[in-house]
């Protein structure tokens, strides 16, 4: 149960950050842009529930909920978007561009599909190193249609490599809904072309999400991968600040959100025995941690506007 | 001291580096059995195995992110692109990944891109570009372009232990010519200093790779009609020696910048401003560039040659400036 808590308050964490975060938007304190993933907090804290510390992530230009379930501070990635020396990458990165290796988190990337064969160098690494590391690489539905991510699925599945490419099938490609730009809806098939293995499950429920990535991780561990694996859900909030949400009804969005994943997360841990003030405390704490993040974002000095420029090699 | 050609040369020292260094390892098209396009990997698989001499499909972007990936995780990763023009396709990776790691993640990324470079075989315009322009303009990659075998084997140690991007640019038509060679490797040398590889007063030339090989030639001819010139082969193009080309400009006053590629928007265009901007009350006579056409490669040999500088030219344009 204290796991089960421990995710649970990752993703309201995940979703207080990020709505924290369009609030900052709109009030001119945090500058440039931000795509959140309200609503799809139950893949972040499934995937990283089910990764074991060695295993590696690769995200998306979606990533905040990615980094915060794999370990990133809440208080850094916020320091990162106010532009401040304490963020991951100094200010240098924004939302987008954050990694932090030491915690297997391989970076958010603002091309979308623009990790998936950084993702296989990961997995060929494992592999060479006969290491028992496996890469979770995710992309979106829109960024399955990216050329990349075929020439990466044909190496991964050609070199056997321990990588799961796995789908956030969120409905829409900015404003483009998955029936519009997909020849196929199902993204689970799209490894079919090179005899990769399918797995489609429902990503706003934790469960589903963190048993099969479980099972794919150990798959992938003993030498069966690589894997795709679908999660279907729905990004609650706009594409990123300032999307006026004109491709779909308010009433879809409604429907959308009695499936928000955190509720039934919620209920799920009640039916398990999880007492209302446990909750409410998990609740609390994640609200205590995004107040201290923004506290701390905004009390960070500012990074060094001369010298910068000549770090630009290793 | 020997004589052998670039593609021995560049072979040789990827041999010493697999050898000396477990991390490092050889990606690309038909690199592995083949031996490669132009054969400079030929006889490394059977050394070092399919998995350090690693063929990959046609897949520029999953082979340059692959390595990007490999890089990261702490290997030293060589890949090919079979001809430079097909770097197009490998461009998102090293442009938006690769040059971004460290400065924006603060992650290093040790890669080394080899590519093929230039016309002069009529492979036509697909496969005889000179493309370093595009990646002149990026931060965060480092640019190489040896003229000689010495050179080009001392950089690729320098490029293979450098914790960067580096493009490592051969051009065909060195590949099989013979140099002076030594009989043991020649050290590591740091990038960022080019060489005069011909000393006179009158005029300078600046030039890279295959250009550099030119410019003897032409500097050969100048020499016969009495005129001298001072021939700057830059060596690396990012980091770029200023200094060594301001310091020849200050003897001679008159420069000329060779270049092949198409003459807007090339390299020598930012030399140019470069010595403008630092030099420019040395100057006697206007900068020239000789540069190719702006249209792409043509195929046939009697147009390709009009596509690239040639040695009449540089020889012309020096009596020009001197008169």
């Amino acid at each position: 149960m204290d796991n089960l808590l421990t995710s649970y308050r990752t993703m309201v964490t995940i979703r207080l950050f990020e709505e924290a975060v369009e609030r900052l938007f709109l009030e001119g304190r945090v500058m440039g842009t931000a795509h959140t993933c309200i609503g799809q907090e139950a893949i972040a804290a499934g995937i990283a529930a089910a990764m074991e510390p060695f295993d590696a992530m690769t995200s998306t230009h979606r990533g905040h909920g990615h980094f915060i379930a794999r370990g990133g501070e809440p208080k850094r990635v916020m320091a990162e978007l106010f532009g401040r020396d304490t963020g991951y990458s100094h200010g240098r990165g924004g939302s987008q561009m954050m990694m932090d290796t030491s915690i297997g988190f391989y970076g958010a990337n603002g091309i979308t599909a623009g990790s998936t064969a950084f993702a296989a160098g990961l997995a060929l690494d494992a592999k060479l190193s006969h290491s028992p590391r496996a890469v979770i690489s995710i992309l979106g539905d829109g960024a399955s249609n990216q050329g990349i991510f075929y020439e990466s699925l044909n190496l991964a599945a050609l070199w056997k490599l321990p990588v799961i490419y796995t789908i956030e099938n969120n409905g829409y490609a900015m404003s483009t809904a998955t029936a519009r730009g997909l020849a196929d809806t199902c993204t689970a098939d799209r490894g079919k072309a090179f005899n990769i293995p399918g797995v489609s499950a429902d990503g706003n429920d934790f469960f589903a999400v963190r048993d099969t990535v479980r099972g794919l991780l150990a798959d992938a561990r003993s030498g069966k991968g690589p894997f795709v694996l679908e999660l279907r859900t729905y990004r609650l909030s706009g594409h990123s600040r300032g999307d006026p949400r004109v491709y779909r009804t308010r009433e879809e969005e409604q429907e959308a959100w009695r499936h928000d994943p955190i509720l039934r997360m919620a209920d799920a841990l009640r039916e398990r025995g999880a007492t209302g003030a446990q909750l409410e405390t998990c609740r609390q704490e994640a609200a205590a941690t995004i107040q201290d993040a923004i506290a701390f974002a905004e009390s960070s000095p500012a990074p060094d506007a001369i010298g910068f420029a000549s770090s630009l090699f290793a | 001291m020997r004589n052998i050609t670039l593609t021995q040369a560049l072979r040789e020292t990827l041999d010493a580096i697999l050898e000396r260094d477990p991390s490092t390892f050889v990606m690309g098209e038909d690199i592995g059995i083949y031996g490669g396009s132009f054969g400079v990997t030929r006889g490394l698989i059977e050394k070092y195995g399919s998995e350090r001499i690693r063929d990959t499909p046609i897949s520029e972007q999953a082979l340059t992110g692959c390595a990007i990936g490999a890089a990261v995780a702490g290997r030293r990763p060589i890949i090919e692109f079979m001809f430079m023009d097909f770097i197009t396709l490998g461009t998102d990776q090293l442009v938006n990944l690769a040059a971004k790691l460290k400065p924006i993640y603060g992650i290093p990324c040790p890669l080394v891109v080899r590519a093929p470079t230039g016309a002069g075989r009529g492979y036509g315009a697909t496969h005889s570009q000179t493309l370093e322009r595009f990646f002149f303009g990026v931060p965060g990659i480092k640019i190489v372009a040896p003229s000689n075998a010495t050179d080009a084997s001392a950089l690729l140690q320098t490029a293979v232990a450098d914790n960067n991007p580096v493009l490592f640019l051969e051009h065909k038509l060195l590949y099989p010519i013979r140099f002076p060679f030594p009989d043991e490797l020649p050290p590591p040398m740091p990038f960022g200093q080019a060489e005069v590889v011909n000393e006179g007063d009158d005029v300078t030339i600046v030039s890279w790779g295959y250009m550099t090989a030119l410019a003897r030639q032409a500097a050969a001819k100048l020499a016969s009609l009495g005129i001298g010139a001072d021939i700057v082969d830059l060596r690396t193009l990012a980091p770029l020696d200023m200094e060594t080309v301001i310091t020849s400009v200050q003897t001679t006053g008159r420069v000329i910048l060779l270049e092949e590629g198409p003459k807007t928007g090339g390299v020598s265009a930012e030399i140019e401003s470069r010595i403008l901007d630092e030099a420019f009350e040395y100057l006697e006579k206007p900068i020239r560039r000789l540069a190719s056409p702006d249209f792409p490669v043509p195929a046939a040999k009697s147009l390709e040659a009009h596509c690239v500088p040639t040695v009449d030219e540089i020889v012309a344009c020096a009596q020009e400036m001197i008169a």
